[in-house]
């Protein structure tokens, strides 16, 4: 049945920039403070309080403008946007409506179907709201303004996307782009990156649009994949009962799976837009573009070309390392010490990613030092640990940030090379297995496996497997 | 003949546009929504009359010909004022606070607000 329709998909990802300050006032935009210790009465709405623009929150705009090969608009100014809401202290926002600073961009995305591009309508500047806190006992609510007036860029993008699989191709790219960027952590689960959905469905072939709805509250790329697929039937279902789709906002919950439409028609959305009269205008001047341009960093792209030519890595490890740009830093930092990029490759793309991928962690969650990693490939090189004992060593750096030279002390893990000792536990593991070695002697070559696993247990693991192998095959 | 007919018109226009601004009830209740006010019988019935009065008095602004013109949204010919990217206030929490009618844990306390 939904074969017949086309999902229609445009996004509003908001994200909190990386400044120190909020956007119109000198408080800090750090996060975790307790409640309401970084505001001032601009931030809280005060009367008589004037907003100051910060000019970093400007450049940050515009250089996610220009790495998203949007034109940058030479003539820009900050709008009200009106409405009540407690977590809002001033009854509106300061945002961009009329003239944002930077408008028609596109960005290319992967699909399974070849490259695509995604338009973006616009970008623009714009304050954070505070917080409430739902309190479970009375019959009230608690509002914590550290984060009203922290800065937000908004990007629109064009009705561009057909699948939830396009939709995360996007945000990835977005995300990607802006960590490259240094202007935001872009973390959905933290609140810093956020996507609102506005989807509709069409006939297939129809040229159209439906009726579109925003959706809300979407915290993870899983729940808006979900939402986007709960959305999309809600919407054909409207349409073969013969109903019809009404244009609202609705919050989507993502342990229940399901969405409501969040305003009633009190509250109906009328934000009667005006020019901000407490902000001047802005005039970008020609150089004041070619000076972001200037700084911009090296992108995904040119990093990838380079790791192939400066480490000479495989193009699937230069692939998945700048992929993040987390990721990438720490690789170089790690191979900055010990020289090993394919070696730090490995380790990066083998044991990190999977024990990030089991604890649901992203790169940038990667709380070891550069350095532990560098001594355990080392502590390997030099032949003093075991690659099994390594994996082992590595999930305490891993976990705990341990220095690997002391724990492989401390825990005894440190490779048996002495080749008198490993004999003497041989020759007893010989003697244990009599059954083993006759079939080894019987030309069963499978056995001598056997035999090397059981002198590894009689040593915990801490014997040089080639080194047993050798042993073994000569006493045999 | 035909000067009576472009005079006669006129003054319908002109009436059509005293008429433009007449508040209906509907008006002026979607604005009291908006404003989060409520008002009694007495004060709609004001209220209807000053804002027919005020966008009365804005028309005649829209007799002049702006054609050409960029809508101006500031008066003084200043661009660009901006902050540096520093931290420059603490923590003034309680005097803040003293501001809310009622504060709990820190927090201004409102009544209870869900989406
Ligand atoms: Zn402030």
């Amino acid at each position: 049945m939904s074969r017949e329709y086309e999902t229609v998909i445009g996004l509003e990802v908001h994200v909190e920039l990386a400044t120190k300050t909020k956007i119109f006032c000198g408080c800090s935009t750090a996060f975790g403070g307790a409640p309401n210790t970084h505001t001032c009465p601009v931030c809280t709405g005060m009367p008589g309080s004037l907003p100051v623009l910060n000019r970093q929150v400007v450049e940050y705009a515009m250089a996610v403008g220009l790495a998203a090969n949007c034109s940058i608009n030479r003539y820009c100014r900050f709008d009200r946007k009106n409405y009540f809401y407690p977590d809002n202290p001033q009854n509106y926002q300061i945002s961009q409506l009329y003239l944002p600073v930077c408008r028609d961009g596109s960005v290319e995305i992967e699909t399974p179907a070849g490259k695509k591009t995604v338009g973006i309508h616009e970008i623009h500047m714009e304050e954070d709201a505070g917080k409430l806190i739902h309190d479970e006992w009375g019959d009230c609510s608690l509002v914590d303004y550290n984060r009203s007036g922290v800065p937000l860029i908004e990007i629109v993008s064009e009705p561009d996307m057909r699948s939830a699989e396009e939709v995360i191709a996007y945000l990835e790219k977005l995300r990607m782009m802006i960590q490259y960027l240094g202007a935001s952590d872009c973390k959905l689960n933290e609140g810093s990156m956020r996507a609102d959905v506005n989807l509709s469905v069409r006939r297939a072939g129809e040229e159209a649009f439906g009726t579109r709805t925003e959706m809300k509250n979407l915290n993870s790329f899983k729940a808006i994949a979900r939402a986007i697929e709960n959305e999309k039937n809600r919407q054909i279902d409207l349409l073969e009962e013969g109903k019809k789709v009404i244009q609202e906002t609705r919050r989507w919950d993502d342990v229940k799976e399901y969405s409501y439409a969040m305003r009633s028609k009190e509250d109906a959305q009328d934000y009667r837009y005006f020019p901000e009269p407490d902000l001047v205008p802005l005039e970008i001047s020609e150089e004041w573009i070619e000076a972001v341009k200037s700084r911009q960093p090296e992108f995904q792209p040119e990093k990838m070309q380079r790791y192939k030519k400066e480490y000479g890595l495989p193009d699937y490890d230069a692939q998945i390392l700048t992929g993040s740009k987390y990721l990438a830093d720490f690789f170089e930092a790690v191979t900055e010490l010990c020289k090993k990029p394919k070696k730090v490759s490995n380790w990066l793309m083998g044991e990190t990613m999977r024990l990030l991928k089991e604890q649901e962690m992203e790169p940038e969650d990667i709380s070891f030092s550069p350095e532990n990693l560098a001594k355990l490939i080392e502590l390997t090189e030099e032949g003093s640990i075991n690659g099994t004992v390594a994996k082992e060593v590595f999930e305490q750096i891993f976990a705990k940030d341990v220095d690997p030279v002391s724990y492989v002390e401390e825990q005894g893990l440190k490779t048996v090379n002495d080749a008198g000792e490993l004999r003497n536990i041989i020759l007893q593991v010989i003697k244990d297995n009599p059954r083993s070695v006759a079939d080894y002697q019987n030309g069963k070559e499978k056995a001598i496996g056997f035999l090397v696993g059981q002198t590894m247990k009689a040593m915990k693991g801490k014997a040089n497997p080639g080194m047993v192998n050798q042993i073994l095959r000569e006493l045999l | 003949m035909y000067i009576r007919e472009q005079e006669e018109q006129t003054l319908q226009e002109v009436e059509k546009k005293q008429d433009k601004n007449i508040i209906s009830d509907e008006t002026i209740e979607y604005v009291g929504i908006l404003a989060k006010l409520e008002l009694s019988g007495e004060e709609r019935e004001q209220a209807k009359k000053d804002m027919k009065e005020m966008l009365d008095y804005i028309d005649k602004l829209n007799e002049l010909d702006t054609a050409g013109i960029d809508p101006m949204s500031h008066i003084f010919p200043v661009n660009n004022v901006f902050r540096e990217d520093v931290v420059s206030n603490g923590d003034d929490r309680e005097n803040l606070l003293k501001n809310a009618p009622e504060t709990k844990d820190g927090s201004y306390l409102v009544p209870k607000t869900v989406e």
